[in-house]
């Protein structure tokens, strides 16, 4: 019996390293903020960055946009969110999020759909104008990364 | 079969002497020769060999093809390029391996469904039908792993949908999906792992077709009117009768298959993985190899929350279970009877599920919107009624016709 535990405990100790070498790597998990300059980004237009290998939306919203977010009732939302919960106050021209469908990550088209928002050619799910699912088979909102602004025109993402 | 023991005797002094301590001619002869057969097998029957064959087709072009293949993000690409432009030959062997896992794939279907149709699964081939459903698993795995080589854009985003799936599963799915692909996105990691997986997985294939063999070669084969074999005089030898019908059989399967890697190599491919992998973009229209689609089609159809679980977990769950049901066919069809030509019942509904299968495999590339979406909801719903409430129930109602007494009476009539 002893022996036996301590051969299982031997057995998981050499077996550990072999999966965890699966994971991401230091080099990965490095990169993990990254600055961007968004002076540069007009209104209506969408910028996609990289951010830890993953796509992200930094969108100057209209105020048509925001103004339509704003007007949904949260009992419409499959996963609900206010559009100050998904925007950083006095900021809320501005929409980070990351760039993957929440269904399966694919990445939506942008400005389509019944929304004003996100199509996804994928499954066809739908976000609205503040990147919240409407429609189709995506559980949740698209993801907001952590950032902050650190000045008008600098956002800093992770 | 004891009363088919072999008849092997060492002829010369060396036969002798490699018998009494690694018998492997007379393991081979007894396997491979003198196993007794049931004289009634029909082509269907073939697709077990040409099915091995394709295993060894892989296997050799596979490993020609990893001389030349680079498994990196900056250089995968274009590797494959240069095998299909710049290798001696290299345009045959690299249309070999990516054909040649459609033509697989086809087999293992045609295989598959042939024990649907006449109740191989059934004991005392339990374990043998599982080991298939096992090898069919691998294959799936190994054939997703491939595709993802060439690192096309179909590549890297059928990657990103796949991996992603795993990221359904409650608390722990982000952490399983960062650790199968190595970082926070599909990436160089992913593809390295992938290549190595890609290159080891057929070979537990291989070890698994040795066991299903094994379990094959315990109670024997079944066959057509599934009949148990009750006298010699059911049987025939392996060799000469199944091993030249067996190669007729490759035979006629390679014809369309040099069609394919001569004439047309990329038809069963997706155009956009011809374009290099890009993160930046999604092609408007993902779709897996034709091979994998009805269980893709399975994972779309659930677009609505049951209770607490939601749609992306049911896709989930829904897709897994269509794969997990199979191994447990045996205990769902209790039915004595094995084969569907003596159930007039089972018949319509087993064709209703060919039907419906391929209908799947339709729907898996079709847009998912309209009409279509509920049309994959029917026959996901039916894919699963089948296994879990139409063969439990008609094994139960339904009066098979009477069955032959032997397999020599179904070949030769009645002796009167
Ligand atoms: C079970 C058997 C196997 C199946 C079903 C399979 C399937 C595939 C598929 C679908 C591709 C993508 C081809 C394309 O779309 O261009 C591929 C690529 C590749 N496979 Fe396999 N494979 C198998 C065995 C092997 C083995 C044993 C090796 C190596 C030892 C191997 C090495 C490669 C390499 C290097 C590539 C990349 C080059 C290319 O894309 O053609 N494969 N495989
Ligand atoms: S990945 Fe977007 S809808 Fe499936």
């Amino acid at each position: 019996m002893a022996t036996g535990a301590v051969g299982a405990v031997g057995v998981a100790a050499a077996v550990w390293p072999l999966i965890d070498q699966m994971n991401p790597d230091q080099s990965v998990l490095a990169l993990s903020t990254a600055e961007f300059n968004i002076a540069p980004i007009t209104e209506g237009q969408t910028v996609t960055v990289k951010w830890r290998g993953l796509p992200v939306f930094i969108r100057h919203r209209t105020p048509k946009e925001i103004q339509e977010a704003k007007a949904v009732p949260l009992s419409e939302l499959k996963d609900p969110a206010t559009d100050e919960q998904r925007t950083k106050a006095g900021h809320e021209q501005w929409l980070i999020m990351i760039a993957n469908c929440t269904h399966l990550g694919c990445i939506p088209l942008g400005q389509s759909g019944d929304y004003d928002g996100w199509f996804c050619p994928c499954h066809g799910s739908q976000y609205d104008s503040a990147g919240r699912i409407r429609k189709g088979p995506a559980p949740k909102n698209l993801v907001l990364p952590p950032y902050k602004f650190l000045s008008d025109t600098m956002v800093q993402i992770g | 079969m004891a009363e088919h023991s072999t008849s092997y005797n060492p002829g010369t002094g060396v036969e002798k002497w490699l018998d009494e301590r690694l018998p492997i001619i007379r393991f081979s002869k007894e396997h491979l020769m003198d196993f007794p057969t049931p004289k009634n097998l029909n082509y269907w029957w073939t697709f077990g060999a040409i099915l091995t064959v394709m295993l060894a087709v892989q296997i050799v072009t596979g490993v020609v093809l990893a001389m030349h293949y680079a498994p990196n993000v900056a250089l995968a690409f274009n590797s494959v390029e240069a095998i299909r432009r710049d290798v001696n030959g290299g345009r045959i062997l690299q249309a070999v391996h990516s054909v040649g896992a459609s033509m697989f794939f086809f087999a293992i279907y045609v295989h598959m469904f042939r024990g649907l149709y006449f109740g191989s699964y059934k004991a005392p081939r339990e374990i043998l039908w599982m080991l298939g459903c096992l090898i069919f698993l691998l294959l799936t795995a190994t054939a997703f792993m491939g595709y993802v080589l060439p690192w096309g854009q179909m590549s890297f985003w059928g990657a990103t949908v796949i991996t992603n799936i795993f990221s359904a599963i409650p608390i722990v799915g982000d952490g399983i999906m960062q650790w199968l692909r190595g970082g926070f996105a599909v990436d160089n990691a992913t593809l390295n792992r992938f290549f190595s997986l890609h290159y080891l997985l057929p070979f537990i294939i291989a070890a698994v077709v040795v066991l299903h063999t094994w379990a094959l070669h315990v109670p024997g084969n079944n066959n057509p009117i599934g009949v148990e074999v009750k006298s010699s005089r059911d049987t025939v030898p392996f060799h000469p009768y199944y091993t030249m019908k067996d190669l007729y059989g490759v035979v006629l399967f390679l014809i369309p298959f040099a069609w394919f890697v001569f004439f047309a190599p990329d038809i069963l491919g997706d155009a956009s993985n011809y374009i290099m992998a890009n993160s930046q973009v999604t092609p408007t229209h993902i779709v897996p190899e034709w091979y994998l689609r009805p269980f893709y089609a399975m994972l779309r159809a659930i677009d609505f929350n049951v209770l607490f679980i939601d749609s992306k977990l049911g896709g989930v769950i829904v897709m897994g279970g269509s794969l997990l049901v199979l191994f447990f066919l045996p205990w769902l069809d209790r039915s004595k009877v094995r084969s569907g030509t003596f159930r007039p019942m089972f018949k319509w509904f087993y064709w209703l599920f060919v039907l419906n299968f391929i209908g799947l495999t339709y729907l898996g590339a079709a847009p998912a919107e309209g009409i279509y979406v509920i049309i994959a909801k029917l026959c996901t719903l039916y894919y699963f009624l089948y296994f879990l409430v139409i063969l439990p129930v008609l094994s139960r109602i339904e009066t098979p016709r009477p069955l032959p007494a032997s397999i020599s009476e179904s070949v030769l009539g009645a002796a009167h």
